[in-house]
């Protein structure tokens, strides 16, 4: 009767490790139910930062305005889950995942261009270019047709911005405006009568001129002067290759392991190998239920937390081994071995576990992401030697799958 | 239990280690590490090229674009990129450095293109220094509160020698060094603690059961002996998993595999040979006065 059910409850376990393992690897390999990190699924990374003259502050509405723009600009894109996120206060970071023309895509987060009015004056003789307003003043800018059907330029100014031009135009009639892009003259009306708020600006535009301007005018306006500080930008393939080559390694270097632990530990080496299939559908779970953002040095975390996890086994089965060299039956040596080896788990998986939270802390980025797994790496290594193992043994002694001490291997 | 003499013989033992120290601090003063544009500013592309080249002819192609700095050209792979390591471009430049080469081969596509500013370099580089001295910090916490502070110090002494043997052999042979590699001396970090906690551990368990008499000298090899198949064994699994991840794992991670597995090594190495009979020593004189 003892014997039955303890039966049921060995195949139960297996059943449910199996089970989940399954589970997990259907549904991260069909439903891509873990996210790529722009290093993996290839993408394009931008640190933006407002470059200010000194002195000079960095409004959080000009920095949210600025981020607002980069946002239209990447969604224009399609491409999905875009990010664009405030850092800190003068910093915006751009994540874009999915990127097949790296080229286009960074160029277009890149005009991080500054838009001005300027207005040509003279001191002492030296012509220079003043700036009336910038492009913070300016709200719309949008193709219109006239009455003979061609094709013009209609923008609106704010309160601020529409004074300014008005008391300007209404001065310089005849005179040029210079629509100026980082530096770059990119229309130069002419201003035929005073102006305000509403504007226009027309000429001999073709349809397709009238509304590369008014893009140009919209998407150029940022508000701050941004300049990339730090830019990644991987391309599909190259990440493609990073994450076969790694799942490969990852493949075998398992493989490796668990022939390792067959040779050395025999009937408990399996054992351990099941509880290694355990350790990573647990880890797999916690990625998932996270919604962790899987990268490159992540992955390599995981590859080497294999190596760690079994070392929680390789304690335990020292130490049962040490128990059966005293003299103990095999049951016995299994429980008294477990228990002094949780100790010895639990200090040293703690003090790595403090240099994993210290990575979180600090890291960014990918670091961080491999803190992550590196963390989730250690607790379900811990989870499955002290728990699953154990049970996992108790059961094999009791269902006389190991019968003598031999079935641990050489003592 | 696995019967040598690790404490008798721990002279020896000093000496190689004092060897790694010296040669460790030697060559970061005075060889400098091969910093990657992570911490030291710059840009690298990329490029597949889509058809033949020699670096040669790239060289010719963006020679007029006016770089300052003398752009480093590789060819990556099997022959099918290029790599060209530069200053710190702007995205104008940029731009312009793929335009002179589109001249020639107008089908190209840039594969990679990754661009530090020199103050974020810095910050990573400083990030890491504050990380690993916080580490430090809070596991001596830990090991003194759980074992005892001769036990945390002699712990971080050999986490030192372990970061290194590291570090001197990516200075001498003059291997680049990137963000990720700090991932992997914080992981190092961590292993070879982890690595020297269970020695420790067992030493403190034979203390509590120490009988009178015995020396603290067979108590601390007896300990060594004990741990001795476990200390071999978790290596072995772990450096096979890093081991196919270095000659599998491809361009990528081959730095941050290299710098495990050698740290591994140096791990395994110093919780044996070097932590235990540090702590051996500093106890016994302790113990004299």
């Amino acid at each position: 009767m003892q014997s039955s059910k303890s039966r049921i409850a060995l195949a139960l376990l297996l059943v449910l490790i199996f089970g989940a393992a399954a589970y997990i690897y259907y549904d991260v390999s069909q439903n891509n139910a873990l996210s790529l990190g722009l290093d993996l699924e290839g993408g394009v990374y931008v640190l933006l930062e407002a470059e200010t003259q000194a002195g000079e502050e960095v409004t959080r509405d000009a920095l949210e305005r600025a981020r607002a723009i980069i946002q239209n600009r990447v969604d224009e894109l399609g491409t999905r889950e875009p990010e664009i996120t405030i850092e800190g206060n003068d910093r915006i970071r751009v994540a874009i995942p999915g990127v097949q023309d790296q080229e286009q895509v960074l160029d277009l987060v890149g005009q991080t261009a500054l838009l001005e009015f300027m207005a040509a004056r003279e001191i002492d003789g030296e012509p220079y270019l003043e700036t009336l307003i910038t492009g913070d003043a300016l709200e719309e800018a949008n193709v219109r047709f006239d009455e003979r059907n061609r094709a013009y330029v209609a923008i609106t100014l704010n309160d601020e911005g529409g004074q300014i031009m008005q008391e300007f135009s209404s001065n310089n009639v005849g005179e040029i405006l210079y629509i100026m892009l980082d530096g770059n003259p990119i229309s130069t009306p002419i201003i035929e009568e005073p102006v305000g708020k509403n504007a226009a600006i027309s000429g001999n535009f073709s349809d397709q001129d009238a509304a590369e301007l008014a893009l140009l005018l919209r998407s150029g306006a940022l508000p701050v002067p941004l300049v990339a500080r730090e830019t990644r930008a991987i391309g599909p393939r190259l990440g493609q290759d990073s994450l076969s080559k790694s799942l490969v390694a990852g493949m075998i270097g398992a493989a490796l392991i668990l022939v390792f632990m067959i040779i050395f530990y025999k009937g408990f080496g399996m054992a351990a190998s099941i509880a290694l299939v355990a350790y990573m559908t647990i880890v797999l779970f916690g990625l998932k239920i996270t919604d962790s953002t899987l990268t490159l040095p992540g992955i390599a975390g995981l590859i080497l937390g294999l190596g760690m996890a079994v070392d929680a086994n390789i304690i335990i089965f020292e130490r049962i081994k040490e128990e059966i060299n005293n003299g103990r039956a095999l049951r016995i040596a299994i429980e008294t071995g477990f228990n002094r080896a949780i100790v010895t788990i639990l200090d040293a998986n703690i003090t790595t576990l403090i240099a994993a939270g210290v990575l979180y802390w600090f890291g960014t980025g990918t670091i961080r992401g491999f803190a992550v797994t590196l963390t989730m790496s250690i607790v379900g290594s811990m989870i499955t030697a002290v728990i699953i193992t154990r049970w996992m043994l108790r059961l094999m002694v009791d269902n006389k799958v190991f019968k003598t001490t031999k079935s641990i291997g050489r003592a | 239990m696995i019967n040598i003499e690790i404490i008798k013989h721990r002279k020896k033992f000093y000496i190689i280690s004092a060897i790694i120290f010296l040669v460790g601090i030697f060559s970061l003063t005075f060889l400098n590490l091969n910093l990657g544009i992570d911490f030291s500013s710059g840009t690298v592309l990329e490029i597949d090229v889509q058809g033949d080249f020699t670096t040669g002819q790239i060289r010719e192609l963006i020679d007029d674009v006016g770089l300052t700095q003398e752009p480093v050209i590789r060819v990556l792979g099997d022959g099918e990129l290029v790599q060209i390591r530069t200053e710190n471009l702007t995205m104008d430049m940029r731009q312009e450095l793929l335009d002179a080469i589109r001249v020639e081969y107008p089908d190209l596509i840039m594969e990679k293109a990754d661009q530090v500013d020199p103050v974020f370099g810095k910050e990573l580089a400083q990030q890491a220094i504050i990380a690993l001295i916080l580490a430090a910090v809070l596991m001596v916490i830990y090991i003194s509160w759980r074992f005892e502070f001769k036990f945390a110090i002699s712990a971080i002494l050999a986490l030192i020698h372990d970061s290194l043997f590291v570090l001197a052999i990516f200075a001498i042979a003059r291997i680049e060094i990137n963000s990720e590699f700090i991932a992997a001396i914080l992981l190092i970090v961590g292993y070879s603690i982890n690595d020297t906690i269970v020695i420790f551990d067992r030493i403190r368990e034979n203390m509590k059961k120490k009988k009178r008499g015995e020396a603290l000298e067979e108590l601390v090899n007896t300990s060594l002996q004990q741990t001795m198949r476990r200390s071999i064994n978790t290596s072995a699994t772990t450096l096979l998993a890093v081991g196919a991840l270095l000659f599998l794992g491809g361009e990528t991670l081959r730095i941050f595999s290299l710098a495990l597995f050698l740290g591994i090594l140096a791990g395994t190495y110093s919780s044996i040979f070097f932590a235990s009979p540090i702590w051996l020593d500093w106890k016994l004189r302790a113990e004299k006065k």
